[in-house]
């Protein structure tokens, strides 16, 4: 486990001792060998949410092939066997490659830094993980090139999904590429865990944590049991495929329910997986843009834990056609219903966080009143859902689609992208320009809407998921073209999104734009290091004596509850910005090689499986993946955790720019500011370039 | 309760608030909309969704309605604002979770109550296994003097008695399916190796549009199906002539002398291998034809029942329908002309729902 080691001062040497080390342990902070061997959670943090943004384009492309083909009756873009790749890979990419991993992102750059911990528990498991899910998002759709990709739909249900009924090596593919980035989840899950449990500061008790911590907690908590439910699937499946067993084949006694079981055993908690951490960056935004805090603290982090236990006794409401007797399915539409209670009163307390507060309607801002407005709807559905009697209407309909986008893109997407601009300073030192944020806002907003909700009314006319074609005079026309319509605005906000990472980059390197450490006037310790955020972390260890720490050291109440700056709020601000002072010697990331070699085994092992049915001489190629797999592991287990001393030495203090009266007194940003809404901006030489946070360490030696 | 009452004011009036929703759709001619229920069992559950549609629509009033407002009346004034701090309210939270709560156990409570009415055997009914197979549905009629057997085997086109109650049981020879005809009924999967029970009872004489809503492989979405729901007395003449015990006579030679040399190529060109026309040929692969002039469509009910449509069909079925187990058998356009003058000599077109349109239109 890392720890904040305090070490003597050495001068830089050339002389390194000999270590445990097989191979010389990489040294280099900058340049691309130094991405490929980081263990820096902020650097791995920001490798997932890169990656699975560029899975969002891909997932986009298809959802816009989908459109495309269904904007009218009898389409000719897509023939049956192209379409039902690329739903099957919409769905898997964007709840595999997208939504976890960015979730993921979010819980590894901001989890350490708001509970004042120098990394995650485990940094090179961190970065193992990350490799293994790109890994495994590499191997799904290298299948492209191999014959097809996945055509099962992302639920896979036996026995379509057998050998008889899908010979092809498509469904192969899922299930060892899910399996893989199954191992980068669960793994990732554990790291987390324990570094919310074991690596908080001083006086960061639980009761104390960020909402956003903790419901990133619930969800890995839910990850690390969820996982391995659709592991012992996947392997049911993979055994039924390549080994003739019979798992899920009626006529040698199996059973194609047991997947289904299975299946969503582990694909509701995966629901809550996806949306935890959505609420729980609503419940960072909020409470910042109203100057409030958020209302009913406790209440929300045990609804999210609530919704966490109870999101595992729910899964038969996928299932409620399967004709499992009224029973089973009175049950399970009861807890359908009753999980709708901790969720809406979190809905109720993010209304209630609102009222009364000074509202900023900066671009995170919207993007998180967004989620609330829009998950209402979703939440509203899902409950019509519940009504098991007539959800045989409604189930395998266009109006569950409704309903999960607009749990998941409404709800998720709409969350993350606000994370993205509130926390877009911390991580790479610059402010998304507010104008294009709010442009990007509106154009999913009315994008988004114009997109699903015509699904509503298309799922109650009749018109069924997943097919491919549908004939003239079904009445869906409109809608469909609607839809169609709408899909294409939100791919226009997308470009404005990509535009504005653009443009802010060129504009904060053109003027040397720096950005304060707490430009949003925020609440969490993230906003008390310097943006963006060095690789050290704290200069100091933090010693925590309230929930939303940061925020009490620049203000109290007065006797009437109102909220009063302190005197020393200015000098506060200012200290937020300095960066190591001679003397402090705080804990440095020591990069590895083990991880990224370890992660690209897993598909050299998956080919061979994949292949493993044409020829059982391809059984070779597995073995040869697992055994590098087994040499890198012992490699990785003798290599020392943290790097020798004098590797960290030569942290060149002095080469960390000094803001100029930054933030300090400044009204921290009002979003509608006419100069684009770029608050606290202080012009100065020397910012570190973007996206390499290890700017205050980073002295080579 | 007794099936179509006029519409109560009260229920008008919500109605009305939930046609935001369908409204537009209603003079698209939308023959399975979910919402214009015209069976007994699709109204028991459109009885209950509906007000809780109400309910679900007051709820969003409400909470987008507080968020206009926020948006409007608490927007900053000031980078200074000092609003109060306030951290929650016990008695508003447990409020706000009480309220839904007991309104979703009321919910609740209904929902099982009709999960139980629904799950209960009827009296009297007419007994068909429905089979999916990919891509096409096959109804197999109970005899009502000797259940074991089975005296009526059709395709995608199934013939049922208004008012009756129908006890569908569904199985799949293949992958799972999932069977729907939305103005009927609510679906049920049809999963190989299990029997699935659901109930259907017309209140009208029509057509009703349905298809299978489950992805089962390449051609799904070509798995459509009719319901045709008629009087009792049409229903049992229907019945009558689509018995297995009816065998269609062999055209005659000379003045049936292309539907005579269809019916040689039926054997030659290997069709018999997989159709079973009675007492000619004994296939179980695909549908059975022996009352195939008597459907108003064919092949998964992607095709109206035309010499047009039949031509292309033999023509490519797999291009007309991805993946179909019928094969694409080559045949030449005076062999074509020959099978489809033999298929109309098989069943009785006057049987054939034409008379009778949608439901709801």
């Amino acid at each position: 486990m890392a720890t904040v080691l305090d070490k003597p001062p050495l001068p830089p040497t050339t002389d390194r001792p000999l270590d445990a080390a097989l191979f010389q342990r990489p040294r280099s902070t900058h340049g691309w060998v130094s991405w490929l061997t980081t263990i820096d959670h902020k650097r791995i943090g920001t490798l997932y949410g890169v990656t699975a943004l560029t899975f969002f384009i891909i997932g986009g492309i298809e959802a816009l092939l989908i459109r495309l083909q269904l904007a009218q009756p009898n389409g000719k873009i897509l023939d049956a066997n192209a379409y039902n790749q690329v739903f099957t890979m919409h769905g898997t990419t964007m709840i595999f490659l997208v939504v976890m991993p960015l979730s993921a992102a979010f819980a590894n750059y901001l989890i350490p830094i708001q509970i004042g911990a120098p990394d995650v528990a485990f940094p090179r498991l961190n970065a193992f993980s990350y490799w293994t899910f790109l890994a495994g998002g590499l191997f799904l759709y290298s299948s492209i090139f191999l014959g097809g990709m996945p055509n099962g739909g992302w639920f896979g249900y036996a026995p379509n999904t057998s050998i008889t009924y899908s010979p092809g090596h498509n469904i192969d593919f899922w299930v060892m590429g899910l399996l893989i980035t199954g191992v980068a989840s669960t793994v990732g899950a554990a790291n987390l865990v324990v570094t919310c449990l074991n690596m908080r500061a001083p006086g960061m008790n639980l009761m104390r944590m960020p909402v956003f911590t903790w419901m990133s907690l619930v969800a890995q908590l839910l990850t690390l049991f969820a996982m391995p439910v659709i592991t012992v699937a996947l392997f049911l499946l993979m055994f039924d495929r390549n080994f003739g067993s019979h798992f899920f084949d009626p006529s040698a006694g199996g059973d194609p329910v047991l997947w289904q079981n299975l299946f969503w055993l582990f694909g509701h908690p995966e629901v809550y997986i996806l949306i935890l951490p959505a609420f729980g960056i609503v419940s960072e935004i909020l409470p910042v843009f109203s100057r409030k805090p958020i209302f009913g603290y406790p209440v929300m982090v045990f609804s999210g834990i609530a919704i966490g236990f109870m999101g595992w006794g729910v899964w038969i409401h996928h299932m409620f056609s399967v004709g499992l007797g009224p029973v089973a399915v009175s049950a399970f539409s009861i807890s359908t219903m009753l999980i709708a209670v901790p969720t809406g009163v979190k809905i109720f307390n993010w209304v209630a966080t609102m009222w009364k507060g000074s509202l900023r309607f900066t671009s995170a801002m919207l993007f998180a009143i967004g989620l609330v407005s829009q998950f209402t709807v979703g939440g509203l559905s899902g409950v019509t859902h519940g009504v098991a009697s007539h959800d045989r209407q409604q189930t395998d309909t266009y109006y569950v689609v409704a309903h999960f986008h607009y749990v998941l893109f409404g709800g998720s997407i709409f969350a993350l992208f606000g994370g993205i601009y509130y926390w877009y300073p911390k991580v790479f030192g610059q402010l998304l320009d507010d104008r294009l944020g709010k442009l990007h806002f509106w154009l999913f907003f009315v994008g988004f809407n114009l997109t699903f909700f015509p699904f509503h009314i298309l799922g109650i006319v009749g018109m069924p998921r997943r097919i491919y074609t549908y004939p003239t005079g079904t009445g869906w026309d409109t809608y469909n073209l609607l839809s169609t319509i709408g899909s294409f605005i939100i791919a226009l906000g997308v470009l404005v999104f990509m535009y504005n990472i653009r443009r802010t980059d060129s504009r904060f390197k053109k003027y040397k734009l720096t950005v304060d450490a707490d430009p949003w006037d925020g609440r969490t310790l993230e906003w008390s290091v310097p943006s963006p955020t060095p690789a050290y972390n704290f200069a100091e260890v933090p010693t925590v004596k309230y929930q939303d720490d940061w925020w009490h050291r620049k203000y109290t109440v007065d006797d009437a509850g109102r909220l009063l700056p302190r005197p020393e709020i200015d000098e506060v601000r200012a200290r937020a910005n300095d960066g190591l002072k001679p003397g402090q010697h705080p804990h440095f990331p020591s990069p590895s090689f083990y991880p990224i070699v370890a992660a690209f085994c897993f598909p050299i092992a998956g080919y061979g499986l994949v292949y493993g049915r044409a020829s059982g001489y391809n059984y070779v190629i597995t073995g040869i993946g697992m055994s590098l797999l087994l040499v890198t592991l012992v490699a990785w287990g003798m290599e020392p955790s943290v790097a020798p001393p004098e590797d960290d030495a030569p942290a060149v203090h002095e080469e960390q720019p000094v803001l100029v009266g930054a933030g300090a007194g400044s009204a921290p940003g009002l979003g509608a500011a006419p100069d684009g809404g770029q608050p606290a901006l202080t012009s100065g030489g020397g910012a570190p370039p973007p996206g390499d946070s290890g700017g205050g360490g980073g002295g080579s030696s | 309760m007794t099936s179509r009452r006029p519409l109560r004011p009260g229920r008008r009036l919500a109605l009305m608030v939930v046609s935001l929703v369908v409204l537009a759709t209603a003079c698209e001619g939308t023959a399975q909309n979910t919402m214009a229920p015209h069976g007994h069992f699709s109204s028991i559950t459109y009885s209950l969704i509906w007000k809780v549609f109400i309910v679900a629509v007051v709820v969003f009033v409400l909470v987008e309605g507080l968020l206009v407002y926020e948006i409007i009346r608490f927007r900053a004034k000031s980078a200074d604002d000092r609003p109060v701090q306030i951290h929650g309210s016990t008695k508003l939270e447990i409020t706000w979770a009480i309220i839904p709560a007991l309104i979703l156990l009321v919910v609740g409570a209904a929902t099982v109550g009709q999960l139980f009415q629904l799950d209960r055997e009827q009296p009297n009914p007419v007994r068909i296994d429905v089979v999916g197979h990919q891509w096409w549905w096959e109804y197999r009629y109970h005899d009502p003097q000797d259940n074991s057997k089975i005296d009526v085997v059709t395709a995608n086109e199934m013939h049922i008695p208004v008012g009756r109650n129908i006890r569908l049981t569904l199985k799949s020879v293949d992958v799972i399916h999932n069977f729907w005809a939305p103005k009927l009924a609510g679906k049920i999967y049809a999963i190989p190796g299990r029997d699935n029970k659901l109930y259907v009872k017309a209140d009208d004489p029509a057509v009703y549009y349905g298809e299978c809503a489950e992805f089962c492989g390449l051609s799904h979405a070509n798995m459509r199906l009719r319901v045709v729901a008629e009087p009792q007395a049409d229903f049992d003449t229907w019945r009558q002539r689509q018995s297995v015990t009816v065998v269609p006579q062999l055209p005659d030679k000379t003045t049936q002398s292309a539907a005579s040399a269809g019916a040689q190529a039926f054997l030659q060109k290997g069709c018999s291998g997989c159709h079973t026309v009675s007492g000619y040929s004994a296939g179980n692969v695909g549908p059975n034809l022996s009352g195939f002039n008597s459907r108003s469509c064919f092949a998964g009910c992607i095709f109206a029942n035309n010499d047009q449509n039949l031509r292309l069909w033999l023509r490519d079925p797999p291009g007309e329908k991805p993946g179909s187990k019928m094969p694409n058998l080559k045949l030449t356009e005076q062999d074509i002309t020959n099978l489809t003058a033999y298929l109309r000599t098989l069943g009785d077109a006057s049987t054939r729902p034409s008379n009778i349109g949608p439901a709801g239109s």
